[in-house]
């Protein structure tokens, strides 16, 4: 009887981990090949990686940091999976980042202004974040249309978009947004006004984490329930399965992909909404770079699950809060960082390899994430 | 290239030189103006024209390749370093180092498109992905190297960038550039003209050679090319390693004829416009050059825009300002890649892993 108990939790335990099994031995070779560049270049892998896992979790500021660096990983790396769940890839999560981080400060600085009044924080915080994803929305809605109407394929679109919205923010931020502080040198914002701005959990001097984070849990909730338990969900699944399918079932495929295209910006730009009404409490110009790659990465580590999002993003905030004592202690640069999530990438897209390299058995489960230009 | 798609063309090229005439008339003749933009709109072209006879190598043979940025990035990288070891470690003069330069490009090209190749024809990696990756590790990895080799602990360099071996040099053809006026259009640099040869040579290559038709085959319909007795996978990893070469040949032109450094990200999309460079001229590669050379023009168009910038008359204000003139590129890519002017078709099997 005992045995057998144990047998069954065993094997519960087993298929509970196995997904991870991958994912953790990507991570692991990565960690491994990135030790070897450090040497490489002449550096000392274990001093570098001490002291980013020092940085990141060693003490409670480095785990609040940790968790700011995660909070926008979470929304983006949620957006790129609400994507490829409806078989569009969103590449444009950078530029999205940008145009909702650009009108929730816009809301937050001058809104008081126009209306010659203050603003009640529960009025101008939802209004300055909800400006933010409006704003997404319309900049992931665009390429969303474009590829439901015209064909014109998403990738190539998204990306084009980020130019453009580096461009209009660059323009914006040097001219009629830009703080017009006489000490200031930068293309940045105004600060935000104090009511349009979420307060950190804690109050204590150096703890930075946020009520964000605890919105990006939730958020994760959000997605995870809009995909599987509801109607719309099921039609961006089915889409993104199956479009031909899709349209013989009744469903409205070119709405759905529109619609999906709209929704994976809008949480890209309640990303950029949140890092300017949480944290830093204003704009400034290229904040965002890189977000958009790396959330592709985080998304494909989190196997487009929202919880395997959350695990994927925490382990990203850390790297990247970690690379900052690392490169202190031992001066390897913050860039590594960038490799060791690129070879994360590989290894998670291409998981043949890693089922090479520990000889483990594939389960057949090949997923479409995305189209040629012919679909 | 049917004659609507071609009108339009016209049109935009129009459009966009006859602004810069009005504007810089004042000062110079219309034909130097015309001049010396159809020479800057040959020179900024030379990327997105390797960039997409890159692209129609790998899908003409069945291979999506949306690396080739990360590739033209990878290879600017790497070719510059190449070329500055040799010049200052190994004091080579000038000319051989920029030549060895330009030869670590196309392997370093090469060797990316070696791993899009694994990704996705031996481990069946969406394609998608592959390119993605193939992105993220080239911007990571020059990105990490830029600043560890020149600022980092134990730099090479002792945290100051080198003096460069300039760039390459501009070739004097002839006859042809020795036309009063016009023969500037024909002063250009050595990648330039190269780029407009491998033109020649690709269509010449893909439409009249064995290799060609194989190449076309294995991406119209691999099983068919396969019962034929023709070696699928190898003709997929051959082709996609010579995307590869020519992807490499453009970044190149980034950091050794272009200018004499290198920044982080510095290839700015191009990747990604010579791929709808290449949609636009329906993977052959007289119609991606036409439609690199669109490109290059609105490049050109900035650029005499910032030149002529105290002659834009106040009504205009709006060109004044970079930001916006610098959307041109980026917006005629998403125009065209909406079908507006012609539907284009790709390769049958582009895209699709073919499993024996």
């Amino acid at each position: 009887m005992q045995s057998t108990a144990d047998k069954g939790f065993i094997r519960r335990l087993g298929q509970l981990l196995n997904p991870l099994l991958v994912p953790f031995l990507a991570i692991v070779t990565a960690v491994i090949l990135g030790g070897i560049i450090i040497k490489v270049v002449g550096g000392d892998p274990i001093a570098a990686y001490k002291g980013l896992v020092q940085g990141a979790f060693g003490s409670p500021s480095a785990l609040s940091e940790t968790a700011v660096w995660s909070t926008p990983y979470i929304f983006a790396g949620l957006a790129v999976a609400l994507g490829f769940k409806g078989g569009l890839f969103n590449i444009g999560a950078e530029g999205q980042i940008a145009f909702g981080a650009v009108a929730a400060a816009l809301i937050g600085y001058a809104l008081p202004g126009w209306l010659h009044t203050s603003i009640p924080p529960y009025i101008h915080i939802p209004l300055a974040v909800g400006a933010g994803i409006l704003a997404g929305a319309i900049w992931g809605g665009i390429p969303g249309a474009l590829k439901a109407y015209t064909g014109g394929h998403e990738v190539i679109n998204t990306i084009m978009m980020n130019y453009i919205a580096l461009n209009i923010t660059s323009y914006l931020l040097n001219g009629p947004m830009r703080d017009p502080n006489p000490l200031n040198l930068s293309a940045r914002t105004p600060e935000i006004a104090v009511s349009a701005r979420i307060p950190p959990i804690f109050d204590i001097p150096g703890m930075r984490v946020h009520w964000g984070f605890v919105l990006a849990l939730l958020m994760a909730v959000v997605v995870w329930w809009l995909l599987w338990k509801t109607t719309l969900g099921f039609e961006i699944r089915t889409v993104g399965a199956n479009p031909d399918a899709a349209k013989y079932a009744g469903i409205n495929v070119k709405w759905i992909i529109t619609l999906t295209m709209a929704l994976s910006g809008a949480l890209a730009g309640l990303a950029g909404a949140i890092e300017v009404t949480a944290l830093n409490y204003r704009h400034e110009l290229g904040f965002s770079t890189g977000y958009g790659f790396d959330a592709i990465a985080i998304a494909l580590l989190g196997k487009n699950n929202p919880y395997g999002i959350i695990l994927a993003a925490i382990l990203f905030g850390a790297m990247r809060n970690g690379a900052t004592r690392m490169q202190f202690l031992t001066q390897i640069p913050i860039d590594i960082i960038s490799v060791i999530q690129a070879l994360i990438l590989l290894f998670v897209a291409a998981d043949a390899i890693i089922r090479f390299i520990y000889r483990i058995r594939a389960r057949e489960e090949r997923v479409v994430l995305t189209r040629g230009w012919g679909g | 290239m049917d004659w609507r798609r071609f009108a339009i063309i016209a049109l935009i090229i129009v459009v966009m030189f006859g602004t810069v005439v009005l504007i810089g008339t004042s000062q110079n003749s219309p034909l130097v103006i015309i001049t010396s933009m159809m020479a800057t709109t040959i020179a900024v072209a030379t990327p997105l024209t390797l960039g997409a006879l890159s692209g129609i190598y790998c899908e003409r043979a069945g291979v999506v390749n949306i690396g080739i940025e990360g590739m033209m990035l990878g290879a600017a990288f790497f070719g510059w370093l190449a070329a500055i070891y040799m010049n200052t470690i190994f004091h080579y003069p000038a000319m051989p180092s920029l030549i060895v330069g330009v030869i670590a490009a196309i392997i370093t090209g090469g060797l990316f498109a070696l791993l899009h190749a694994v990704l996705s024809i031996t481990f069946k990696v969406d394609q998608i992905i592959g390119g993605t990756v193939i992105n993220i590790l080239a911007a990571g990895i020059t990105g990490f190297l830029n600043r560890q080799l020149f600022f980092g602990a134990g730099s090479v360099f002792h945290g100051q960038i080198p003096n460069a071996p300039g760039v390459l040099p501009t070739i004097h053809i002839p006859l042809l550039a020795d036309i009063p006026t016009v023969g500037r259009i024909f002063e250009q640099q050595p990648i330039a003209i190269s780029a407009i040869l491998l033109v020649i040579i690709t269509h010449f290559v893909l439409f009249r050679t064995r290799w060609g038709l194989r190449t076309r085959a294995v991406g119209e319909h691999p099983r068919a090319a396969d019962t034929v007795g023709i070696n699928v996978i190898r003709m997929r990893y051959m082709n996609v390693i010579i995307g590869g070469f020519l992807a490499g040949l453009g970044g190149a032109y980034f950091t050794l004829e272009a200018i004499s450094s290198f920044e982080a990200n510095m290839t700015n999309g191009r990747g990604f416009i010579a791929l709808a460079a290449m949609i636009f001229g329906n993977w052959t590669p007289f119609g991606a050059w036409t439609a690199a050379l669109v490109f290059g023009a609105a490049q050109a168009l900035q650029i005499n825009l910032q030149f002529f910038r105290e002659l834009i008359p106040p009504q205009l204000a709006v060109l004044q300002n970079s930001y916006v003139v610098g959307l041109a590129p980026y917006l005629l890519t998403m125009l065209i890649l909406t079908g507006i002017i012609g539907k284009t078709i790709p390769p049958a099997a582009d895209g699709k892993v073919y499993e024996k």
